[in-house]
């Protein structure tokens, strides 16, 4: 196994993600297959190659600092599973 | 055996940048507004939405590392920061992780008498996140909090330093220098209160005499220049005091509680922070030209170091008074306005020291909400100079300019202030003094100096106060 | 021929003769949908009374003597991972399940701005994460040429919705053959653009550096329409190429003499279906007897492509799909702090297979992780596109299968995901550059359609289209007529 049921534990953590022991196995599994597959990868030299982060060649996109107009309040909270005081409310952070 | 330790304290600085909108969209960066009114759907995150970069944020940021003597770097780029609060509504903040657009400056401090150089290891871009509300309960017991976005892609830069600060003294020196420098390249309002200037100080302990560093914590949540110095200091104590009885600090990072006076441990969360740093593949890169930054650096205004040489060299101030002035942009120009007017420039600066200052810290006002325009100023002290008015006068004038902002002749004239310096109008009261005061005359003409007080005293008294206590003086000993 | 079964240019001649009404045209289609989508089941959300209000209005300019723009008063659909004001965009997951965005994306302003009628949204693999539009949230959508069939994904509903008669025209994303193979398995067009041609705003992301919108159609010349309308820089996607727009019909010239075209050996090797490689064969005969020149070529990374597609798709997605966590719109599903209140959401929100590729994405981005996967997966992206930026040296474009087998049965690959990202193999090396590709059905493998795919030089789509029109022309291979469209009529 390339991905032990703890790491994916963990990867489900750092995810915020929430997983039954079974699904922790069965995930186990699956990642594992797939992260094996990948290791075909090690067996290009990729010494000397740059990273390709784009495939445009673009930069300095830029945008002038000129205000537009911003959503309508009520536009904005429209979605909220639940607001208060024209807030987005959430549980406790701790 | 008690060791000597030595504390080694690192900064890091967020600072908002005053453009008119967002990092990313073309939303207000201006203070407060209702809740979530300052928004649109890229700050607000929503499904599809993709960010675009403000010009004016590089510029900001530029200029800030030019003045930091930093390294503008020729290629930099935006990465995602990923962790999960519901003040982030991506859960990434856009940031800069490896390549940031300043490196390796630094800035100078007085400390001990000279002047210590901090090095200052990067300076990055990235976006404010947005406002959690508790209600009236604090974020540790309250039952649910409430999310205002309107913060939520403000522009900043975080201002790194290297761990080269020693003491509480030291880190506040070097916050106020940094406010100073901040407030003349006029990049950011720099309110502590306001948020728009914050600061987190990693704070250790070593063996003195050693190189290495000492477990550190990170001290968050001071709000001011003051709570900044306390917390540092409280912090070392704090550590100290644990390896002084031999145990271990824990890193972790820990709250300022103003109330208290005391740091106190965030509960540390039950996982380590891992950010998943990755380029933006929706923001592309940033080539920096170097013609153009050769021209913001030569547009850079004049900075507090470069301009209290100046008023030393030039105006012939004392280091400290141009220590003091420089302090605040908003001061210095103030102060040449009024040198401009009056050519006496340690006069200007005691009344802008003393006076002006003590005035403003009283009503906790700042410098650009002062009232009094410097050409007033300039004409209230050629009245004193020229003995039209007593210093005392002055004073009270000043207090009422400073409350009103009426100029110096309108409160004398409304008032009815002004000296009477005219001869022929004060020796008829001085002969009416001294003939309605036979005692004392007689007493002064056989030697009682004293006496002399009391009749020049009863001159200032028929005529309120406003006689020129020079003139009465000659008038009477010519008389007896 | 019936209503339904026309190209956007036929119905617009119709249109402009006063032949048809837009509003007759739209109940035509609403009453197919009625008629057809609980077997094929396309469509997410339908927005019958809205469509029928926008073919009213482009009619009564049409009755003022406006000169309309050639989609006006077309009926079409978009793919449910667009942003439509006011209307549901749900993606195919049950955590949008009742996201109504406040914003249109670019693609749906400038749709409508043209006149199009927008009759609804469609299913899609979750997130656009599939490649059978069986991962959806929601409901499967199956093949309209044989029911047992999935349709491709994960723009399937698309794609079937166009092949079943039920929109003339669909949009669909491609982040790595959503677009094409969904395509070639319903027997429709489908191009993907090359990355930054068609502004991504308002789509909501799934792996932001491949992901790209592009038509799904019943012929080129309706290819062309849509991008005419779609393709053009956007200021708010910074990726979006600063390029001036062709007009695409200008491509639809019918020859193809002196054309060189590539056919790269690792796309016809081992795994693919003999009949399919028949296919692609007398695709190629068909344009050498029409004068273009095909010769073989290779592109030596091909087999790493798949491999390094799948570590940076999922370690984008792992950062994109961040953002749902019941604070601000989508389910919430309740909890006592904030962060079991993210894990429920989430957990119940995600399928699994958008769950795997969460994980597997920050995997590959975790501390310890990130040089050996997402680093090693961007570096080799490099060396695929140099692959292509060296063949295109040589040749206009190139010619292979859109996928090594047509569609596969409902079910087959549901539980393996390794032999379901199998299915891409053909797709996913374009993404990766960043270039422009076609599918084009040619064939008919067991009664179920065949795609090939023409692969271009970035900004080229134009010699796409050329080829594309000339097999179109040359042959009666390319518009496979569906089952259900033939029991309808007899």
């Amino acid at each position: 196994m390339r991905i032990s049921v703890r790491e994916v534990e963990h990867v489900a953590m750092l995810s915020r993600l929430e997983l039954s022991a079974e699904e922790k196995q069965k995930y186990a599994e699956t990642l594992s297959a797939i992260l094996e597959y990948m290791e075909v990868l090690n067996q290009v030299d990729t010494g000397g190659v740059e990273p390709t982060a784009h495939v445009l060649p673009l930069k300095n996109v830029f945008r002038e600092d000129r205000l537009e107009e911003c959503l309508a309040k009520e536009l904005a909270l429209a979605n909220a599973p639940e607001e208060e005081d024209g807030c987005f409310k959430v549980p406790r952070l701790v | 055996m008690n060791r000597q330790y030595e504390t080694v304290i690192g900064l890091e600085i967020h600072v908002e940048l005053k453009t008119i909108t967002k990092i990313f969209c073309s939303c207000p960066t201006a203070f407060g507004g209702e809740a979530n009114t300052h928004v649109c759907p890229v700050c607000l995150g929503l499904p599809g939405v993709l960010p675009v970069f403000n010009e004016k944020v590089l510029e900001f940021a530029v200029k800030a590392g030019l003045a930091l003597n930093c390294e503008i770097a020729s290629f930099s780029k935006f990465d995602r920061k990923n962790y999960y609060y519901p003040d982030l509504p991506k859960n990434y903040q856009i940031s800069q992780y490896d390549l940031p657009i300043c490196r390796n400056g630094f800035l100078e401090i007085n400390s001990g008498g000279g002047t210590k150089r901090i090095g200052i290891t990067r300076v990055h871009m990235e976006e404010d996140a947005g406002k959690l509300l508790h209600g009236s309960s604090s974020i540790v017991t309250s039952g649910y909090s409430l999310v205002d976005l309107n913060r939520t892609g403000v522009p900043l830069i975080e201002i790194v330093s290297e761990p080269d600060l020693r003491s509480a003294e030291e880190a506040r020196a070097y916050m106020e220098k940094l406010r100073s420098i901040l407030e003349y390249l006029d990049v950011s309002d720099v309110k502590m209160e306001q948020g728009s200037l914050r600061c987190d100080a990693n704070v250790s302990l070593r063996p003195l005499g050693t190189e290495g560093l000492g477990t550190k914590t990170e001290v968050k949540n001071m709000n001011s220049f003051r709570s900044l110095q306390r917390a540092v200091e409280y912090e070392a104590k704090r550590q100290r005091e644990i390896l002084e009885e031999g145990g271990r600090v824990i890193q972790e990072t820990r709250s300022w509680d103003e109330e208290r006076g005391v740091t106190v441990s965030l509960r540390s969360k039950e996982e380590a922070h891992d950010y998943r740093y990755f380029p933006d593949p929706d923001l592309v890169p940033i080539v920096i030209d170097p013609g153009w930054v050769a021209k913001l650096k030569a547009s850079l205004p004049e900075l507090p170091d470069a301009r209290k040489e100046r008023l030393v060299r030039e105006m012939g101030l004392p280091e400290y008074d141009a220590s003091i002035i420089t302090g605040s942009r908003d001061l210095a120009d103030y102060f040449d306005a009024v040198a401009a007017e009056f050519n006496e420039p340690k006069t200007v600066s005691n009344w802008l020291m003393g006076e002006l200052l003590r005035l403003l810290n009283a009503s906790g006002m700042e410098m650009r909400e002062n009232k009094i325009a410097p050409a007033d100023l300039a004409a209230l002290l050629k009245l004193q100079a020229s003995g039209a008015i007593s210093g005392k006068m002055a004073k009270a004038v000043f207090e009422e300019m400073f409350a009103t902002g009426k100029s110096p002749e309108t409160i004398i004239s409304e008032q009815g202030l002004a000296q009477i310096s005219d001869e022929g109008a004060l020796a008829a009261i001085v002969d009416k003094v001294i003939a309605g005061n036979p005692g004392p005359v007689a007493d002064y003409k056989s030697g009682k100096e004293k006496a002399m007080g009391f009749l020049v005293g009863q001159v200032m008294k028929e005529t309120k106060g406003q006689a020129n206590p020079g003139l009465v003086n000659k008038l009477l000993k010519e008389r007896l | 021929m019936s209503l339904t079964s026309l190209t956007a240019h036929e119905l617009g001649e119709l249109l402009n003769k006063r032949e048809i009404s837009s509003v007759e045209l739209t109940k035509a289609y609403l009453r197919r949908i009625e008629e057809v989508d609980d077997q094929v089941r396309a469509f997410l959300t339908v927005t019958g009374d809205l469509a029928l209000k926008q073919a009213a209005e482009t009619d009564e300019k049409r009755a003022r003597g406006e000169k309309l723009p050639p989609l006006a008063g077309i009926p079409m659909a978009m793919k449910d991972n667009m942003c439509t004001k006011g209307i549901k965009t749900t993606c195919a997951s049950r955590i949008l399940y009742n996201f109504i965005p406040p914003y249109d994306a670019a693609v749906t302003e400038r749709l409508l701005a043209a006149g199009a009628v927008l009759l609804g949204k469609c299913n899609l693999d979750e997130f656009a994460m599939g490649s059978s539009t069986e991962n959806s949230g929601f409901f499967a959508t199956r093949n309209p040429h044989d029911l047992r069939a999935v349709p491709g994904g994960s723009s399937g509903g698309s794609a079937a919705a166009v092949a079943a008669g039920e929109a003339v025209f669909a949009l669909g994303s491609d982040t790595g053959g959503s677009i094409r193979l969904p395509a070639a398995f319903c027997g429709v067009i489908g191009l993907k653009p090359t990355y930054g041609r068609v502004s991504r705003y308002g789509l909501v992301a799934y792996a932001s550096s491949l992901d790209q919108i592009g038509p799904l159609t019943r012929d080129m010349r309706d290819c062309a329409l849509v991008m005419n309308v779609i393709a053009g820089h956007d200021k708010r996607d910074s990726t979006s190429a600063p390029l001036e727009v062709p007009d695409y019909t200008r491509f639809l010239v019918d020859d193809v003499r002196g054309l060189k075209i590539g056919l790269p050996r690792e796309y016809l090797g081992e795994g693919l279906d003999d009949e399919v490689r028949g296919w692609v064969k007398r695709a190629a005969e068909t344009l050498e007897k029409l004068g273009a020149v095909c010769e073989e070529v290779s592109l030596p990374h091909t087999r790493y492509a798949l491999p390094t597609y799948y570590i940076i798709a999922p370690a984008e997605a792992s950062s994109n799909l961040a953002r749902y966590d019941g604070v601000q719109y989508g389910l919430r599903v309740e909890a006592g702090d904030i962060v079991s209140m993210y894990s429920k959401t989430r957990s119940q929100g995600f399928g699994e297979e958008v769950k795997r590729r969460i994980m597997l994405g920050t995997y590959a981005l975790s501390s310890g992780y990130y040089d050996a996967y997402y680093l090693k997966a961007m570096k080799v992206r490099t060396l695929v596109k140099r692959d292509f930026d060296l063949a295109f040296e040589k040749y206009d474009c190139l010619l292979t299968p859109t996928s090594p087998t047509p569609a596969f049965e409902a079910g087959e690959k549901t539980a393996d995901p390794l032999t379901m990202y199998l299915s891409d193999v053909c797709t996913i090396p374009v993404n990766l550059a960043g270039i422009p590709a076609l599918s084009i059905p040619f064939g008919l493998v067991g009664g179920r359609p065949v795609g090939v795919q023409l692969i271009g030089k970035a900004f080229d789509e134009g010699t796409l289209m050329r080829a594309g029109y000339a097999l179109e022309q040359g042959t009666d291979l390319t518009r496979p007529r569906p089952v259900l469209e033939r029991t309808v009529e007899e």
